[in-house]
């Protein structure tokens, strides 16, 4: 086939065909539109300010090694005065975060980016191939997930940093608007699509500038600006019901490639419509494994082997350990009649603020879902297994989370 | 065209395959192929693409789980196909016909990191 020339620049060769409007574009056209577009979502949302730290949630893999590329970029070429870092979780899964923390340590250097690292283990006591050990590789990814969001928080508050950006893309958005909207629960599907959430469990604040990006260009960027990252499947199985919704848009793409974005901004025009009175809806929509799924679309590989069964159940569990008032409904609503493409401005948060009673971790409830997750963990824990873990001394290991804490709290002050 | 080929065999063109994004993890770990693939197919026709998925199951796929790079005789959805770093949708897709030195690159879009 004789080679199609650039639609934007009329010369160069044209090297993709972007999904959103099927143009045809050269290279360096691509890289330059791809940019531009990350940063008109950054303007028209309004998601920084000058002088503004930010913390880069960073895990060595295509999402945020492009977040962090393309950050760097922008915030260069467009002087927003970021004060960028690379943070970054170590799960402690053997094998699979021991490479990946190798490229974003790279990534530091590449990036001229200080990266901080934080552990389960030195966390909570417990790394993901001890929780694994001890509940099995079914419903692991809950644990997972809700150590992973409150380690970014304490990740980001250790480091005086009030702000954290993932790499989340447009595909894992429509992905969590299907699972959503296949399971009924527009209030998860409205604090999905948003471009800011923040969580109930902290003041910090998260984003996603890449929300509109969709994967296929992100690791067409990765590809051409032959950037340096790192991909695996995660080895403890990820949950298949995702892993359905994945396969499924995966497939759209194929047939229409505009149905990613379209979906997204289909969630963003539904979650326009949940009402602001969070009481309307049952507590299952608040559970913790809410917090846990809205932060792990990107780690989960396409291909899940376990059951959707184990997931639910674990919900339900955790939704039973909450009490009453745990319709905390930590969602953001949007003002209604806003443009879909509209910041949504401080909205208020439905619950109270208090301190987990266990780790003084800012929570709503009395204790953390970190800790209601390691209490479960620690009570079948094998004596052997804690003295194994948990330092020289004979406690427990909420203690060594209190005294993390305690640290975290006065470095931050 | 080499005068020593018997009646029967064609000659052989000499391509680079690469696997990225995870991909590699079902071709050995490796990420850089370089193979050659016969330049006629069974029919006379030259090589192309579609010829090229089967022969790469075949010969250089080390996993067993071949639907994880082919579903329905095609690359699975959500991995990029890149002739000569070109997405392959501007190239013919899998009726691309394959010149010697062809660079193709499969890159999955499915793993995490």
């Amino acid at each position: 086939m004789a080679p199609t020339a650039c639609f934007n620049c009329k010369e160069a060769r044209a090297v993709i065909i972007r999904p959103k409007n099927r143009h045809k574009l050269c290279r360096a056209c691509f890289l330059q539109v791809f940019e531009t577009e990350v940063h008109e979502t950054i303007i028209g949302t309004n998601l920084f300010y000058p002088g503004e730290r930010v913390a880069i949630g960073a895990s060595g893999g295509k999402d945020s090694t492009v977040l962090a590329a393309v950050l760097k970029t922008l915030n260069e070429r467009y002087n927003y005065g970021l004060d960028l870092c690379l943070l970054s979780i170590d799960e402690g899964i053997r094998g699979y975060r021991d490479d990946s923390l190798e490229t974003v340590k790279r990534n530091a250097v590449q990036y001229d980016m200080p990266l901080e690292i934080l552990g389960y283990g030195e966390l909570y006591g417990w790394t993901m191939d001890q929780v694994v050990a001890q509940i099995g590789k079914k419903g692991n990814c809950t644990y997972c997930g809700v150590f992973r969001r409150q380690a970014l928080d304490r990740g980001a508050a250790k480091l005086g940093i009030k702000h954290v950006v993932t790499g989340h893309n447009a595909d894992d958005v429509a992905e969590t608007v299907m699972m959503n909207l296949l399971r009924a629960d527009l209030p998860r599907l409205s604090r999905g699509t948003s471009i800011v959430t923040a969580s109930g469990a902290s003041d910090i604040k998260r984003s996603k500038p890449l929300k509109y990006a969709y994967e296929k260009e992100i690791v067409l960027y990765a590809h051409h600006r032959q950037l340096d990252y790192f991909s695996t499947e995660c080895i403890y199985s990820p949950e298949a019901f995702r892993g359905s919704a994945r396969t499924l848009i995966k497939d759209l793409e194929k047939i229409r490639p505009s149905s990613i974005l379209d979906i997204v901004k289909s969630g963003e025009d539904m979650a326009a419509l949940v009402p602001s009175d969070g009481s309307q809806h049952s507590t299952q929509c608040s559970s913790a494994a809410a917090a846990a799924e809205d932060d792990v679309g990107g780690c989960g590989s396409q291909n899940g082997r376990t059951s959707g069964g184990e997931m639910a159940a674990m919900e339900k569990e955790l939704a039973q350990n909450e009490s009453a008032e745990s319709r905390e409904t930590e969602i953001r609503l949007p003002n209604r009649g806003q443009s879909s493409l509209g910041y949504q401005s401080k909205s208020v948060k439905k619950q109270t603020l208090g301190h987990c009673e266990r780790c003084g971790y800012i929570s709503s409830q009395r204790i953390c879902k970190a800790c209601t997750l390691l209490d479960g963990l620690n009570r079948n824990r094998p004596k052997t297994a804690i003295e194994v873990s948990v330092s020289a001394e004979d406690e427990e290991t909420s203690s060594t989370l209190m005294r993390q804490m305690e640290r975290t709290q006065l470095t931050n002050s | 065209m080499s005068q020593s080929a018997s009646v029967g065999e064609c000659p052989h063109i000499p391509i680079t395959v690469e696997f990225t994004g995870g991909l590699e993890l079902l071709f050995g770990n490796v990420r850089k192929h370089k193979i050659s693939v016969p330049s006629r197919m069974s029919d006379g026709s030259p090589t192309n693409i579609s010829y090229l998925l089967p022969y790469l199951v075949d010969n250089l796929m080390q996993d067993q789980r071949k639907e994880m790079f082919i579903m329905e005789d095609n690359v699975r959805p959500g991995i990029l196909v890149l002739i000569n770093d070109a997405d392959w949708e501007l190239e013919g897709e899998e009726k691309y016909e394959l010149q010697p030195g062809d660079n193709i690159v499969f890159v999955s879009t499915l793993h995490g990191g």
